[in-house]
């Protein structure tokens, strides 16, 4: 459901109205649209926005792990459309059970390493994804640095050629 | 026999599988070169896999994440105003364009603070000057990496100029931190319209100096011209912002599209090509440091008078006098020093035009006095991933120049 005042937005309300049931909420804070996309639609909902809503660019891609909530992660797309001189923010909810969610690398091949880092700093896996590798820590670390119940200091670490 | 002696493999199978690099199937003609990270000409420590056919290269693998030094962990248990120290160390080349965006993002999120006309020209004309500072050390040394030396000396000469500016006006050369939530760190120090003034003035012809060593110098424009080319969708796709776009015929700049601190108040073009090589680039951000001489220029006559900090006592630190003859400022102080101010529960996204392209900063508050959330998405990411499109197919001695045209810090990749 598209809430109310997202309603004016043009491409908010072409979203909704062309796939209804893949908002789930949205809020508008500090002149910011943000849209929560049901975890599954992720990929037609960013193919309808590049293709038909003109927003060719994707900033990046991150997550927020509200620790101990339940879903856990919200993904966080930031796209920028140049044309309209937009930007929109797409929010996936993920839990920790089943932490995963489709790429978007087929739409924006900038994805990849953004989806990378995702993955290597907060552990959620992107299906489809041409080559999920940790990305910034080294491949054999253990654990998720960006995760809420990560210690930010005193991890237990070996220096493995010593 | 023949075929292990003629195939030069440089990495060992363990590193190959580290950075998913396939060795070629047993060709004789195909070699894997290691490149980095220890190389100077990757400007920090960047290491990419190539593999080549002769002198040409067919896949170039980049390999980043040396430098990574959790600065966004980080930010989970520092106060809102102790991370301003932090961003600065994300691009030592640009830092108060980081300072800049963090504080404008976290503005944002307060809502309810309003930054004096004063605070935001100065915030505008130090952005400027860490422009300048950004591009001249990437000019000397990109020069310096295809062989033409002076350059180099012409341009750090200019830069120790903005660094005395930089320290007379925060005490710092490099991580300066001036600029923070609610205004700019101090007031300008006596003098400083003098000092920016001669550096000012001789400035522009500083840039003409440059223009006649490298413009008509053969071997730079032989080794520039043609050379690192990628389809404008092609860079956009894989998320390519600032002078390379530019470059390439887009003219996109934030400070125009979408302006923050008083941008719209000066007047300033945006320089584009539509060659999009290495020589393009190089004209675009030289052009790039006449424009930012100019809206120094302009920021130093209209400097606006009155505060250089917002009115708002739980944010900003009260001066030091008000605190010696007042309760209130004294209460204030101690707050903000020992637990930080809260910023109300929300999310903010905000985005400058940092010397090397879009730096966006998503901030996530909780309501409590530390953030829950900084991500930086900065320019050196999203530019390095398109380091493979304009190497591959094209001659491992070009790698070089295409590398140094598109200008990262690998700090600012890494984080």
């Amino acid at each position: 459901m598209l809430p109310d005042e997202l309603k004016e937005k043009p491409d908010a309300a072409a979203l909704e109205a062309r796939l209804p049931d893949a908002i789930t909420d949205g809020h508008a804070e500090h002149g910011e649209s943000t849209l929560f996309i049901s975890p599954s639609r992720i990929v037609e909902a960013c193919r309808f926005l590049k293709d038909e809503q003109k927003f060719v660019r994707l900033s990046g891609i991150t997550a927020v792990d509200w620790h101990p909530a339940d879903p856990r992660f919200e993904v966080v797309y930031l796209l920028h459309s140049l044309e309209k001189n937009t930007r929109l923010r797409l929010k996936c909810r993920v839990s920790e059970s089943q932490c995963e969610i489709d790429s978007v690398t087929g739409l924006w091949r900038g994805a990849n390493w953004y989806e990378r880092e995702v993955f290597d700093m907060f552990g959620i896996k992107f299906r489809n994804h041409p080559d999920l590798r940790r990305i910034l820590m080294p491949n054999d670390w253990e654990g998720n640095p960006l995760r809420r119940d990560y210690p930010v200091h005193g991890h237990k670490y070996t220096y493995q050629n010593e | 026999m023949r075929e292990t002696i003629l195939h030069t493999d440089t990495i060992s199978a363990e590193d190959a599988e580290k950075t998913g690099f396939q060795t070629p199937p047993g060709n004789g003609r195909r070699m894997t070169l290691n490149m980095g990270p220890q190389h100077p000409s990757t400007h920090g420590v960047l290491r990419v896999v190539l593999e080549l056919d002769g002198e040409t290269i067919i896949k170039a693998v980049p390999d980043i994440g040396f430098l990574h030094t959790g600065i966004e962990k980080e930010c989970e248990v520092k106060t809102w105003q102790q991370v301003v120290t932090l961003t600065d160390r994300v691009d030592y080349l640009a830092n108060l364009s980081n300072n800049l965006v963090y504080a404008l993002a976290v503005e944002k999120l307060i809502g309810d603070i309003e930054i004096p006309p004063k605070a935001q020209w100065l915030r505008v004309m130090m952005a400027e000057l860490s422009r300048l500072n950004s591009h001249l050390v990437w000019l000397g040394t990109h020069a310096l990496d295809i062989g033409a030396m002076s350059v180099f000396f012409y341009c750090f000469r200019e830069r120790e100029d903005i660094l005395r500016i930089l320290e007379m006006f925060s005490g710092q050369r490099m991580m300066t931190s001036y600029i923070r939530i609610g205004g700019v760190a101090l007031e300008p120090p006596r003098g400083w319209q003098q000092a920016v003034g001669k550096f000012i003035g001789t400035f522009p012809s500083k840039v003409d100096e440059y223009e006649e060593l490298l413009d008509t110098n053969p071997i730079w424009t032989r080794r520039t011209k043609g050379v690192g080319i990628a389809p404008l969708e092609t860079l956009l796709d894989l998320g390519v912002t600032g002078p390379m776009i530019r470059a390439a015929g887009m003219k996109w700049d934030i400070r125009k599209s979408e302006p923050y601190s008083s941008y719209e108040k000066f007047d300033f073009d945006v320089p584009t090509r539509t060659e999009n090589d290495v020589f393009a680039r190089y004209r675009v951000r030289l052009t790039e440091m006449r424009q930012s001489a100019r809206i120094i220029t302009q920021a130093l006559q209209g400097m606006p008078e009155g505060a250089w900090q917002a009115d708002a006592p739980k944010i900003v630190l009260p001066e030091r006098e008000k605190m010696k003859t007042q309760m209130e400022a004294l209460i204030y102080h101690f707050k903000i020093v020992t637990e930080g101010f809260r910023v109300p529960a929300g999310e903010a996204f905000q985005v400058v035009e940092s010397p090397r392209g879009e730096i966006g900063y998503y901030v996530v508050s909780d309501g409590t006095s530390k953030p829950h959330r900084v991500f930086m998405r900065t320019p050196s990411f999203g530019n390095l991933q398109a380091l493979p499109a304009l190497l591959e197919g094209r001659l491992l001695a070009d790698s070089i120049a295409a590398l140094g045209s598109m200008d990262f810090v690998l700090g600012d990749t890494d984080r």
